[in-house]
């Protein structure tokens, strides 16, 4: 029997963009299990609904990601609009959606860009990323922001999209899908990428589904489930069906976020085309008493925004449970047979975003 | 076609709460969350399954020092919660599966949302 050994891995690493650290057990070059530790970067965001009002957390969760930063926000305002019964506005609804997507659009593109790099494919990180950066000056030419948009609110939104914008969006969209599928036709059929990819961290439907996985993680094992199918903002008028793919391995949850960066333009194309008019929000008056367990798809997966109300204007307690720290079980069992240079690749095919873990 | 989800919570014994996991998975709910509410005094312990998009709470309620047992045997992924639920909480879980033994998070102060914390648990940094 091989001698085995323990490789840390992380929480610095070339390929983590963000500190997790797994203990790597190893057989020679191949990994027997996989022990993962979190909790470097911990920032308590949770607390800070004691001592911000409600209205105010708004841009806390925003804060909690970097990357679906709105989809927080998002989450956040629509527990509370459900707690204390209030109507937002249909366009304030397509509004939301249109920055969801966008937000889901340049999340996908930022993380083909790192699966990329984690293969050594260069070119291909470069042009992910080239095209990340429309979607970014989008979000910066409709909210005013890259990152943080802050367009979110509890009650609708706080910004529109004039007729003009909204026209020139839906012209640049053609092109724009043009290019992805020449991006994605790389991922889906090149022969080196699928060399790499095929067959690599592995995690079956039952698996995956008893694991609790989320997202991608749990698509690409073939588990129809995308919170979207529930209708929240305009994704009830819109119409959605959950990109699946059933071989479970890396180039299958890739598929799926290739695959689902398609299901977003059309989405947003769809959202422009039967944008309602009217008003942006409704007055918010009073505070939230009651509880509830409001969820949305992050590009990442679901993540759970459990909110709690006692009559005033400070919530009792604010839970965020994101998809990545969902994620990291069955990342534990996807690692066990691979070798020790598919790690970073197997890690990262969860997109793991430990910002948001670490709230 | 859009699904109707629908939320419901009930409340658990601390003797039946793993037999009521079990029931949980046997109809084929999957682990969506566990965490804690710190209500003064004791926690509310909520643990989320779902299926079909139908979201159903088992709400526990322990004192502080009240021995939680661990539902890992069932849902095997519950360590992430657990181990959190011990980091951040203070409260202990029997029989994890991966038990990081307080290391799981790491926070300058030991049990950060303790209701035990006033006069008992010092920040580090302090």
């Amino acid at each position: 029997m091989p001698e085995r050994i323990i490789v840390p891995f992380g929480p610095q690493h070339p390929v983590l963009p963000e500190p997790i650290h797994l203990d790597l057990v190893l057989e020679d070059e191949t990994v027997v299990e996989a022990v993962p530790s979190i909790g470097y970067i911990h920032r308590g965001l949770e607390r800070l609904i004691e001592k911000r009002e409600y209205t105010e957390y708004v841009y806390v969760a925003e804060r909690i990601c970097g990357i679906c930063s709105f989809m927080h926000a998002l989450c956040y305002s629509q527990g509370i609009e459900e707690i204390m019964k209030i109507e937002v506005p249909d366009r304030a609804h397509y509004l939301r959606t249109i920055w969801s997507e966008c937000s889901r659009l340049h999340s996908h593109l930022l993380w083909l860009g790192l699966f990329a790099d984690s293969m050594g494919f260069e070119n291909l990180f470069m042009r992910s990323w080239q095209l990340r950066e429309s979607v970014l000056d989008v979000l910066e030419d409709t909210t005013g922001g890259r990152v943080i948009q802050g367009t979110c609110k509890v009650g609708g939104v706080r910004r529109d999209i004039g007729a003009e914008k909204l026209a020139e969006m839906h012209r640049a969209l053609d092109p724009f899908e043009a290019q992805c599928r020449d991006l994605g036709d790389v991922f889906l059929n090149d022969e080196t990428v699928k060399y790499r990819l095929q067959g690599l961290g592995v995690i079956s439907k039952d698996e995956a589904y008893a694991l609790g996985a989320a997202g991608p993680t749990a698509r690409g094992s073939g588990v129809a489930m995308d919170h979207r199918e529930t209708g929240y903002a305009a994704y009830g008028d819109l119409g959605f069906k959950p990109v699946v793919e059933t071989a479970g391995d890396c180039y299958a949850r890739c598929a799926v976020r290739v695959k689902e960066v398609y299901a977003s333009i059309d989405l947003i194309r769809r959202a422009i085309s039967e944008m309602p008019e009217g008003s942006l929000d409704v007055k918010v008056k009073g505070a939230p008493d009651g509880e509830y367990f409001s969820r949305v798809e992050q590009p990442r997966g679901e993540v759970v925004h459990y909110l709690r109300g006692n009559g005033t204007k400070h919530l009792a307690r604010a839970r965020i449970r994101t998809p990545t720290l969902a994620n990291i079980p069955p990342l534990v069992k996807m690692l066990p047979g691979a070798q020790l240079a598919d790690v970073p690749v197997v890690v990262l095919s969860i997109d793991p975003c430990i910002s948001c873990t670490e709230r | 076609m859009t699904v109707n989800e629908e939320q419901t919570t009930i409340g658990v014994a601390l003797e039946d709460l793993t037999r009521e996991v079990k029931a949980l998975q046997t109809d084929g709910y999957r682990l969506v969350q566990i965490g804690c509410t710190d209500t003064g005094g004791a926690y509310e312990v909520n643990y989320s399954f779902d299926r079909g998009y139908q979201y159903r709470n088992l709400r526990l309620t322990v004192g502080p020092e009240t021995e939680v047992p661990s539902i890992s045997d069932i849902y095997w992924g519950a360590f992430v919660y657990e181990n959190e639920m011990h980091d951040l909480f203070g409260i202990p879980v029997n029989g994890i599966n991966i038990d990081f033994k307080g290391t799981f998070i790491k926070t300058a102060e030991k049990y950060p949302f303790s209701v035990t914390r006033r006069g008992g648990d010092q920040c580090r940094n302090a």
